[in-house]
């Protein structure tokens, strides 16, 4: 068995299972946050009202929560939405909040790696597409709608579908100018917005070896955007380490048999990937980046789960460093952790020195909710993971996805920069 | 289960085409339906009767996790959304949530299928009639499961 199945296989207590088997998968970690929460909310109304018992959750202790969409409170409708995401985890015990202004907080996927709230070989689902991200971990993470995560909620397991493992191999070390994000678009470029549907997407090989677990998280962050089940990297050295920084040990490294099966093989030269960007309206519209220089920007947003990580940062503040941003550049942290790291090692001082707007962790911009959303006919690069019509604001806005640091370095000539041509 | 259909030629239509991201603070059913396909059609919702049919090409709900996207749908009147392929969290979400039957069929049929003709779905034969057009096509038959969760009524009525 491939990790994926022997993960499933355990927890759905087989021996072993086979892809287009159905099971019943036990949970070992559930997230929701403030637009799933409420929506899981409402399912509990709709559920109390045909008298199903809805008093207690399976364990509350292996759940938690986040505030990320539409905070800082974007105005009414999301406050009282926050304040009903307090009310339900006050009433069903729930420790595990972590609430803006109070201390830690920050994007779902974002916590879930720098709370090491997620262990590799762990079930984790989560109330948000991106919840493929902490595959990266080398857990089986997916993301499930309201009515899913509040039967998890209630009852500690959901059904599955045993995926079909695609493997894609990276061979030898990416370039310097070439980041995870450029990677990953290649890929969503080759095979599609649906060609990893339903599908796991596995990821190995020695430039995956090389990668730091922040980079691994990126790739895993966008296999939503090729419509998969889960994304997952075996967990290694790295992963351990970098969960013990953050106080766990005892790390379980499951990884594929010998002999696991796979549905297809991809291939791919580290040395042969460039910088790219996807152009409107779709995360598969890519090109490289020199392909669309001349066109002109009205804005850089650096922000969100998939492009504002600590890593994502110090690639952001290497190309800021000394010069100014010539249009419109917003640089939100995706969590106070990595704001704070930032802080101490003077990234935030080069970003306001550069021009550059700061601001507080949030998905705000990314999915078109609040805190930057675009006017009619305005152009954005932008370090998030989708570009549909309308997603960050106006439908007729235009947004092009590409890693930090081409985003910082078309923030500088406001036009789409390869940052090898730089000056 | 008759209805008219309401056809799209277009592949990828994605959540938040279909529920904007803005709207997703609401989880007042009536209000999201106002907006249902506003990324494409601002008119969608007065478009809708009830019982009718959305028709559109391949990987059909991709993108977020939002339920908001089949609630709006089924909100507005939608019975089935009828597609070449579907992303995988819109098809669990219609199906678990019991709102709406995603309906797969191939591209062929897709293409003959036109925008108003009335339509039958027996998915106990894994039929559709065309009554307009006096056709009758095949559907793609659901998994195992998602007939259990379909004719249980949602998967909080789904017995193991």
């Amino acid at each position: 068995m491939n990790i994926t199945e022997k993960i499933l296989a355990r927890a759905s207590d087989r021996n072993t299972v086979t892809p287009d088997d159905v099971i019943f998968a036990k949970v070992d970690k559930v997230m929701i946050h403030d637009v799933s929460g409420p929506g899981v909310i409402k399912v509990f109304d709709k559920l109390k009202n045909q008298g199903i018992d809805t008093s207690k959750l399976y364990d509350p202790s292996k759940v938690w929560v986040a505030e990320d969409h539409f905070v800082p409170s974007a105005e009414k409708i999301s406050a009282e939405n926050i304040v009903k995401l307090s009310e339900f985890t006050h009433q069903y015990g729930i420790k595990k909040h972590f609430k803006y202004g109070m201390g830690q907080y920050g994007i779902c996927h974002t916590l879930s790696h720098e709370e090491a709230l997620v262990l590799p070989g762990e079930v984790y689902v989560g109330g948000d597409s991106h919840t493929n991200t902490t595959g990266g971990l080398g857990a089986f993470a997916c993301g499930l709608g309201h009515t899913d995560v509040a039967y998890v909620l209630l009852n500690g397991e959901i059904w599955f579908k045993v995926p079909e493992t695609l493997y894609f191999k990276l061979n030898g070390k990416l370039p310097e100018h070439v980041m995870a994000k450029d990677f990953i678009l290649k890929i969503i470029g080759d095979i599609g917005t649906d060609g990893g549907a339903y599908n796991a997407m596995q990821f190995g090989g020695s430039g995956i070896d090389e990668m730091s677990i922040e980079s691994r998280l990126t790739l895993k962050n966008m296999t939503t955007e090729a419509g998969a089940k889960n994304g997952i990297i075996e967990a290694d050295q790295k992963t351990v380490d970098y969960l013990q920084q953050r106080g766990v040990n005892n790390i379980n490294q499951i990884k594929s048999d010998d002999d696991a099966d796979y549905a297809k093989f991809f291939e791919y030269e580290a040395s042969e990937i460039e910088p790219i960007v996807a152009k409107p309206y779709s995360p598969e519209n890519i090109t490289q980046v020199r392909d669309v220089s001349s066109v002109e920007l009205d804005k850089a947003y650096i922000g969100s789960c998939t492009g504002a990580k600590y890593e994502d940062l110090l690639a952001v503040a290497k190309i800021l460093k000394g010069r100014k941003v010539k249009i419109r550049t917003e640089i939100l942290p995706a969590a106070i952790s990595i704001y704070k790291r930032a802080m101490q090692d003077g990234l935030l001082q080069i970003f306001i020195d550069s021009g550059a707007m700061v601001g507080p962790p949030t998905c705000g911009a990314c999915c078109g909710a609040h805190m930057g959303v675009l006017a009619k006919d305005e152009i954005c690069i932008s370090t998030t993971n989708r570009n549909f019509p309308g997603r960050m604001g106006h439908i007729e806005s235009q947004t092009y996805l590409a890693s930090p640091l081409v985003v910082a370095a078309s923030a500088v000539t406001g036009k789409i920069t390869d940052p090898r041509d730089l000056n | 289960m008759k209805g008219n259909v309401i056809k799209y030629e277009r592949d990828n239509i994605d959540t938040d085409v279909i529920i904007p991201g803005t709207y997703l603070k609401i989880h007042d059913y009536d209000e999201l339906a106002k907006h249902a396909m506003e990324g494409l059609d601002p008119e969608f919702h007065s478009k809708v009767n009830d019982g009718d049919f959305l028709l559109a090409g391949k990987n059909f709900g991709c993108g977020s996790s939002r339920e908001h996207a089949p609630i709006a749908l089924s909100t507005c009147g939608i019975k089935a959304v009828i597609a070449v392929s579907f992303a995988r969290i819109f098809y669990r979400n219609s199906v678990d949530g019991a709102f709406l039957l995603p309906i797969e069929i191939d591209e062929k049929t897709y293409q003959t299928i036109s925008n108003n003709d009335e339509l039958e779905i027996n998915i106990e034969k894994n039929e559709i009639k065309n009554i307009s057009k006096n056709e009758t096509y095949s559907m793609k038959p659901f998994s195992e499961i998602i007939a259990k969760i379909i004719s249980a009524g949602g998967l909080f009525k789904y017995k193991k």
